[in-house]
């Protein structure tokens, strides 16, 4: 693929060849085909098997040139070389593309017109080109339709009656996707392209991602539903972290296609089943439309003019800590810098916070303290050069499935994947390691891991001793890890941990991957502090393809914290404690701010239960489904005095709401999102919103000058990010009119930096410019199966749902590819219990219980469970645990003990 | 899970156990799989793509591309009918035609009972019994519709 060459390769390209096509002489690049070369000097060589993105194959025999001295010849298996002559035209090269070409159409059903790829067939092209003979082709033609039409996925239909056989879907999900659902099956005249034992691709290992729909030349694999656009608008998707470059097609004012960007830095024309097929929740009927305001048990419309008038009037009341609001990783940076500016000034309390908080916060707070920065080190191109990637507590094909195609690449091109997870996930698949280690144990398997490489002396010194600090007291305290120790809190062999530790420290450059494994815990701090310290031990920094990449999960949740929406930082990480940050920003903002840190999300819980807090501001946020012990949430909530939910859907939070103000989605609105590289990104409004829905920084600025702050007027993305530039050194050098291809990953501090791929080149971001070392203990869930409550819930995500599904469960495929709660649970367990598979059960924790469904598999080990937290109707988070971590506040949702009921007639 | 299928995963892992886990022993841990089950059963191929980290499709196009693999279990009786010219001429297409109907099955499937399995072949080389067919090693010769149902007597539906 066309993707990122670095800069080892960039040095060795060798001058361009000369060669002759058809007596003209052009200039190709040494390494590409002469198929490759032509198209490149726009000279037709008709072709079907050949993709770009793919390796050549050579089957369809239709690039069959004459090259001089070698006579006929395929020109995409042929590298081009120096002096080359060719031909593509003469009468045998003609005889050999009409005989295939009209084989080909033999067995095609020959229904052009009502095909959706009329006009874009590659077939079509090819045959007009060559030209046919249509009484030869009477002859051969096989009109009947010898399949049946698979329309079982969703999203896009599979018809083996118009396939020619090219390959490109197998090779595509090969090659790009890593999954292979699909494969050549028997010989010959019965061969046909099919997933494993000929069944329907719903039923198999397809992930149903598309990517196989877009490259198919004909009219094989099409998409269910298929509009060409009036135009299109490039923006970046709104589901996770990876924030891939997307194009969305637009008719009148609605949406109706999206595609992948080709250019993107990010994705390369990638694209997963959300992010290419999940934007039909943006034309929803359920999308608020107007204001609504409570009036006893039900909601009114109200106009935009009362309703903000009932939210200032409301705010005034509750000015200063009494008040907290919660901002959102799918606000736009602009939006979430004017809302904690607004809670800041308007309200006068650093009571903001958002979801990051239940994910990331450990990496913010942990690796603040080791390395300076608490985002990734490195960058998402970088994954496919790694010598070798150690991904801990992160289901990557899941939650981040873009970026997990880099790490499936790096390991074909000879990387070791070690894989740590309580999961059997499907990166094991590729893992040349695999460790299942209890959940909860990652520091003690981690640190287990740090001694091997200290005691075998594998660690890189000469780094430790010029970039790092706190090593001696550091090494004294691994001295309580002693393997019987590591083996008994971890469950993992000691051979496997010494062998994983040997392999990250000698296949170097390696990099770390970890997300939610790691953060969610009671101890999620610690977790991110020992990653921080194996990758130390080893150097693994300032080069590419190595450090600590915390993946981030939503698309701007990196943005949202680098805005400030925290109750300890101002934007920009400035801690609001620190007197001359906090002057800065009362100088420009020209008021008097807090300097007391304000409540974390899981502390807001806690002082609305006391009173302390009796009003809050939701925005884009759904934490009665998110938050972990989900009953205790709800109660806070409806013990506040006023609470105001800004969102697109009337989510659970919002029908708890006093006020509920109809917010504009992301296709909906410009501005920039920074995704989990760093990358800050343009997003650009594509379509009006809804009914009288407006964008959330229009709202902000509306409520803000009710209040009396004129200050607010401005809510023109260019121009507050100009604010923002001038105030948070990292996005210094950010402007609007630098962001049109790709973006900038920060830090830029001025208008002439390039951007930051790689963090802590020279030095660390600390204040003394070095890394510390910081010694870690083990410490135990917060809870744990005992005889009450025998199994161990972890909490997991699914591929086709995004969080609280407020948006992918209004997506009717996305809900059909995946349709429920799903407990996953060891088969010896199931057995013990008399569960079936499909069996409807009841979990109960200490906190909660919900009603969802036996899966049977061996991804768990016995006495583990796991289920997702992405359906209302099965609250997950009802059963969690709000054990917190000391430090950054994030409560321990992957880990909760559980007892699993069988209902009496085992259904709902 | 019941008992059978339990000793089958047991024998089939026994067997796995015998063969590195690399992709170039496909073929052969296909062939020792159906030597020792009779046929490729669906859970055992996907246990062969895991064991030797094989996509699974992969595993099926292998498997379909050879003649020499089944997806179907044997019958205790397998009959194979004789498609070569002696046979053909002397009304080999009626012979099949009326095992398909005594069994109720097609070419290449098994009766629901395992009695009787049935494919066709290219030669027997008994062309001088035209037509023919054979039931495991025992070749049946001179044959019409009626001697089939009276061959296959209780076995039929």
């Amino acid at each position: 693929m066309g993707i990122a060459v670095s800069a080892e390769q960039a040095d060795t390209f060798a001058p361009p060849v000369r060669l002759h096509i058809d007596g003209t002489e052009i200039s190709a690049t040494d390494g590409t085909t002469v198929l490759e070369a032509a198209l490149a000097q726009g000279i037709y060589i008709p072709h079907l098997c050949h993709h770009p993105d793919l390796k050549p194959v050579g089957v369809c025999r239709l690039c069959m040139v004459e090259i001089e001295g070698r006579g006929l010849t395929l020109a995409c298996m042929t590298p081009v070389a120096d002096g080359m002559r060719i031909r593509t035209e003469s009468p045998e090269i003609r005889l050999v593309r009409q005989m295939v070409v009209e084989l080909l159409i033999a067995n095609h059903y020959p229904d052009c017109l009502a095909c959706s790829k009329n006009q874009l067939c590659q077939l079509q092209q090819v045959a007009s080109y060559v030209g046919i003979d249509t009484q030869r082709l009477a002859r051969l033609r096989r009109p009947e339709r010898r399949f049946a039409v698979d329309r079982s996925n969703p999203f896009f239909d599979y018809d083996p009656n118009q396939c020619i056989l090219c390959g490109i879907c197998v090779r595509t999900c090969d090659e790009i996707v890593g999954v292979h659902a699909l494969d050549y099956a028997f010989r010959g005249f019965a061969t046909v392209v099919v997933p494993f034992e000929g069944r329907p691709i719903a039923q198999s290992a397809c992930v149903s991602c598309g990517e196989c729909v877009v490259r198919c030349p004909v009219g094989a694999l099409v998409p269910k539903h298929f509009e060409v656009p009036a135009r299109e608008v490039k923006t970046v998707c709104p589901y996770c972290g990876v924030g891939c470059t997307v194009y969305m097609g637009v008719r009148g004012n609605r949406i109706a296609s999206c595609r992948a960007d080709r250019e993107s830095p990010v994705n390369h024309g990638r694209l997963c089943v959300k992010g290419r097929f999940g934007y039909q929740f943006v034309n929803h009927p359920d999308r608020l439309k107007k204001p609504l305001v409570r009036q006893g048990e039900r909601f009114v419309e109200y106009s935009w003019e009362e309703a903000l008038e009932r939210v200032a009037e409301g705010f005034r009341r509750y000015r200063g800590d009494q008040i907290a609001v919660l901002a959102s990783a799918k606000l736009t940076n602009e939006e979430n810098y004017l809302l904690q500016k607004f809670a800041r000034v308007c309200l006068g309390t650093n009571n903001i916070d958002h979801c990051a908080r239940l994910c990331h916060a450990p990496s913010v707070a942990g690796l603040a303290q080791t390395l300076g920065s608490g985002a990734m080190t490195n960058s998402i191109a970088e994954i496919r050069h790694a010598a070798c990637i150690f991904a801990i507590g992160t289901n990557t094909t899941v939650a981040h499935p873009v970026l997990a195609q880099e790490v499936i690449y790096a390991v074909r091109s000879g990387a070791e994947l070690i894989v740590a997870n309580p999961k059997e996930i499907e990166l094991c698949r590729y893992a040349t390691q695999f460790l299942q280690h209890r959940p909860g144990s990652d520091v003690a398997l981690l640190t287990g891991m740090t001694r091997v490489i200290v005691e075998e002396n594998l660690m890189d010194t000469g780094f430790i001793e010029s970039r790092c600090e706190n090593f001696d007291a550091f090494r004294q305290a691994l001295s309580k890890f002693t393997p019987e120790k590591v083996v008994s809190w971890t469950g993992v062999p000691w051979e496997k941990i010494v062998l994983a530790a040997r392999t990250y420290a000698m296949r170097k450059p390696g990099m770390i991957l970890y997300a939610m494994g790691i953060t969610q815990h009671s101890h999620g701090t610690d977790n991110v502090l020992a990653i921080s310290n194996l990758a130390l031990l080893t150097g693994n920094f300032g080069k590419s393809s190595s450090g600590v990449n915390p993946l981030r999960g939503q698309n701007n949740v990196q943005g949202a914290c680098d805005m400030g929406a925290l109750p300890n930082v101002l934007p920009g990480y400035q801690r609001v404690d620190q007197p001359a940050a906090l002057e800065k920003f009362q100088k420009a903002w020209g008021c008097e701010l807090s300097s007391r840190p304000g409540l974390t999300h899981t502390e807001m819980t806690a002082a609305a239960h006391r009173g302390d807090l009796r009003a809050m501001y939701i925005v884009g946020e759904n934490p009665l489904i998110s938050e972990a012990d989900a009953n205790h949430l709800q109660e806070a909530l409806q013990k506040l005095e006023f609470l105001v939910v800004q969102d697109i859907f009337l989510t659970e939070t919002a029908e708890l709401a006093d006020v509920v103000l109809p917010a504009a989605c992301v296709f909906e609105k410009d501005g920039t999102v920074t995704n989990t590289e760093r990358r800050i990104q343009r997003i650009r409004k594509a379509v009006l919103p809804p009914g009288e829905a407006q964008p959330d920084g229009w709202i902000i600025s509306q409520i803000a000058q009710r209040l009396g702050y004129p200050g607010f007027a401005e809510t023109q993305p260019s121009k507050l990010m100009e604010e923002i530039a001038s105030l948070v050194p990292i996005y210094g050098g950010v402007r609007y009119e630098r962001l049109e291809n790709g973006g900038l990953q920060w830090p830029c501090p001025e208008v002439q930096h390039p951007g930051t791929p790689i963090l802590h080149r020279e030095r660390f971001a600390t204040a003394t410019g070095k890394a510390r070392f910081v010694p870690v203990d083990y410490a135990p869930p917060a809870e744990w199966s005992d005889e009450q409550y025998p199994w161990v819930l972890t909490t997991d995500r699914s591929l086709f749902h995004y969080h609280t599904s407020t948006m992918t469960g209004r997506v009717e495929g996305l809900k059909l590819l995946h349709d429920r709660e799903w407990i996953r649970i060891h088969p010896r367990d199931a057995s013990k219990i008399g569960v079936k598979h499909g069996e409807c059960i009841r979990l109960v924790s200490r906190r909660g219980e919900m009603m969802a469904y036996a899966y049977l598999s061996k991804e768990c080990l016995p006495g583990v469970i796991s289920a997702t937290f992405h359906f209302p109707e099965s609250p997950t988070n009802r059963l969690t645990h709000c054990a917190i971590d000391p430090v950054a506040k994030t409560p321990e949702t992957k880990v909760c003990a559980v007892r699993i009921e069988k209902l009496p007639d085992g259904t709902l | 899970m019941n008992q059978a299928t339990e000793i089958t995963e047991m024998q089939l892992e026994e067997l796995l156990s015998n063969f590195p886990p690399e992709q170039q022993e496909l073929i052969p841990v296909l062939q020792a799989v159906q030597a020792q089950l009779g046929y490729l059963p669906e859970p055992a191929m996907k246990r062969v793509a895991e064991y030797l980290r094989v996509p699974e499709s992969a595993v099926y196009g292998v498997a379909t591309f050879y003649a020499q693999f089944r997806f179907q279990p044997r019958g205790r009786k397998h009959i194979m009918v004789c498609r070569g010219t002696s046979c053909y001429v002397q009304g080999a297409t009626e012979i099949l035609r009326a095992i398909q109907q005594h069994l109720g099955i097609e070419e290449g499937q098994t009766t629901p009972d395992f009695e009787y399995s049935l494919e066709t072949v290219a030669c027997i080389g008994a062309c001088g019994l035209a037509p023919c067919i054979m039931i495991d090693q025992a070749v049946a010769g001179k044959l019409t519709p009626e001697k089939i149902r009276e061959i296959l007597g209780r076995g039929g539906r």
